[in-house]
């Protein structure tokens, strides 16, 4: 079953198209990753997809009980969280905001939520520490948890491994993949990281020039993927 | 010692020392509430360009001759807030730019109709009690005082109501917007918020170091603090100990109010910064 469908998509902002044609659509339980050269609109397809700005035609349909409010964020992050002062607890329970609507308080239930989604990710130990004291890779995981109380169905990933050593990226690449094999939670995945993608993934949106949707398998043997993965395979 | 309690309790049976102090806590705690969330989304210069528009909007109240200025200050100062943040995402003016723009725009045109259309033969005096505040706070009118009272009731509350909305939409924007939060909504109630506090807190230090009485008390707290409950709640505390503090000694040795408070501001600015760099 589909949960998001997009026929026929152009992208943009400003009244500009930077990709256009684009068709695909993402089942329940995928493990899609995104991948490009830098400006290829990533991003912006990203940020369309989350509903942040509008598509310049085409649409995107969503579908099997997915609202525009079930989708779990994790987004870059920005220069005002580097000293935002504020408890991992504080940070993990304002996922469970676009659930509140108009009510000011969260109530038990989210509550809840939100401490499973912290056990989850391994920080419950860390619930009354500090957000900018935390290594980068916890940071990660204190926003992961913060996604998964917004959804228990869809992820979206932006670049969630930059800025991370190897062992820490190994650890989050596990903790993703748990959440999709074990919890059956779709998850969408801006990437970088070719060797990664290829390895984790079981679908591959390639956008660019050349635009690409399939399996892992056709895209290894497909022109576009062969030739990304020769410029990119080596050094990643 | 005994004298200047002396001194006090005589001073204190005045009601205009009583509402001094009254209102003064009040109004300093309204000001520290938004504190962090100006600081942390950068927004500290909207709240210095609003404190400008609001001298402006005074001298048009003063031409037109209006017992009670404030809700004519009020009303303006609310949208020009609007527009403020409205100008940071469509328009060519980005965002500092925009508030500079503004702001020194309405000192000017403030000023110019204070110098034309005034009555008085003091007009350097009434700027100046305009920009520093000097001796408003002791010369406010029993409406002045309910209305001071009744907006910080609605700032306290809308702060409550809304406390972890803004949480979220301060902490990330994007996130939230993709949970279908409507941040617009909620960074239009902020910025209305800040207007009101900048309205109220400019009879406490006059509009040129509103921002400071908005400032400092968050500053001080983020050194030391870590969660954004805790530092909300000792950014309360400060802000208001620091206005008390500063009345008292502006009564006791005949300085002016609203530089003494900022004086006082500063000084816990300096031992939270020291106890911040101690706890580390």
């Amino acid at each position: 079953m589909s949960q998001i469908i997009c026929t026929d998509l152009a992208l943009g902002y400003d009244g500009k198209t930077i990709l256009s044609g684009l068709n695909f659509s993402i089942e329940k339980g995928d493990y899609l990753c995104i991948v490009g050269e830098n400006g290829s609109g990533k991003s912006t397809l990203m940020k369309t997809l989350l509903s942040l700005q509008e598509p310049i035609s085409g649409k995107i349909e969503f579908s099997d009980g997915l609202e525009k409010a079930g989708i779990g964020y994790l987004p870059q992050q920005t220069v005002v969280q580097r000293d935002f002062p504020a408890s991992v607890w504080e940070i993990v329970l304002s996922g469970c905001q676009g659930r509140c609507g108009l009510r000011p308080f969260y109530n038990k239930e989210e509550k809840e939520l939100a401490r499973k989604a912290m056990e989850l990710m391994g920080i419950t130990q860390f619930r009354k520490r500090c957000y900018r004291e935390l290594s980068g890779g916890q940071q990660q995981r204190v926003l992961l948890a913060r996604a998964l109380c917004a959804t228990q169905q869809i992820l979206l990933l932006d670049e969630p491994v930059s800025g991370l050593d190897p062992k820490v990226t190994l650890e989050m690449y596990t903790l993703i993949e748990k959440l999709n094999k074990e919890d059956g939670i779709t998850v969408i995945m801006i990437s970088h990281d070719l060797t990664a993608a290829l390895k984790y993934a079981d679908k591959i949106l390639h956008i660019g020039e050349n635009v690409f949707f399939g399996t892992k398998d056709e895209y290894l043997s497909s022109s576009v993927g062969r030739m990304f993965t020769q410029m990119n395979g080596g050094d990643e | 010692m005994a004298q200047m309690f002396e001194k006090l309790q005589f001073y204190m049976q005045y009601p205009f020392v009583q509402y001094a102090l009254i209102v003064g806590v009040l109004i300093a705690l309204c000001s520290s509430l938004l504190g962090v969330t100006l600081v942390l989304k950068r927004f500290s210069f909207i709240g210095d360009g609003l404190s400008h528009v609001a001298f402006g909007a005074m001298a048009i109240a003063g031409v037109l001759n209006l017992t009670n200025d404030m809700p004519l200050v009020l009303v303006i100062t609310v949208i020009s807030a609007i527009l403020l943040l409205q100008t940071g995402k469509y328009t060519k003016l980005k965002g500092d730019a925009a508030v500079a723009v503004i702001s020194v725009g309405a000192l000017a045109i403030g000023y110019l109709l204070m110098n034309i259309f005034s009555k008085s033969a003091n007009v350097s005096g009434d700027v100046c009690s305009t920009l520093f505040g000097s001796t408003s706070i002791l010369t406010l009118s029993k409406f002045d005082v309910w209305l001071c009272l009744a907006l910080s009731f609605v700032v306290i509350v809308v702060f409550i109501l809304f406390y972890n909305k803004i949480f979220t939409v301060t902490f990330d924007e994007d996130f939230s917007n993709a949970v279908g939060t409507k941040t617009n909504v909620y960074n239009r109630v902020i910025a209305v918020t800040v207007a009101v506090i900048i309205v109220l807190a400019m009879n406490l230090v006059g509009s040129l170091l509103t921002s400071a009485l908005i400032i400092f008390p968050a500053l001080s707290a983020m050194r030391v603090f870590k969660s954004f409950k805790s530092v909300t709640i000792c950014t309360a505390i400060v802000s208001v100990s620091c206005s008390v503090l500063g009345i008292l000694i502006a009564i006791l040795a005949g300085t002016p109010v609203g530089s003494t408070i900022v004086v006082v501001d500063i000084a816990a600015f300096l031992i939270f910064m020291v106890a911040g760099g101690i706890k580390k």
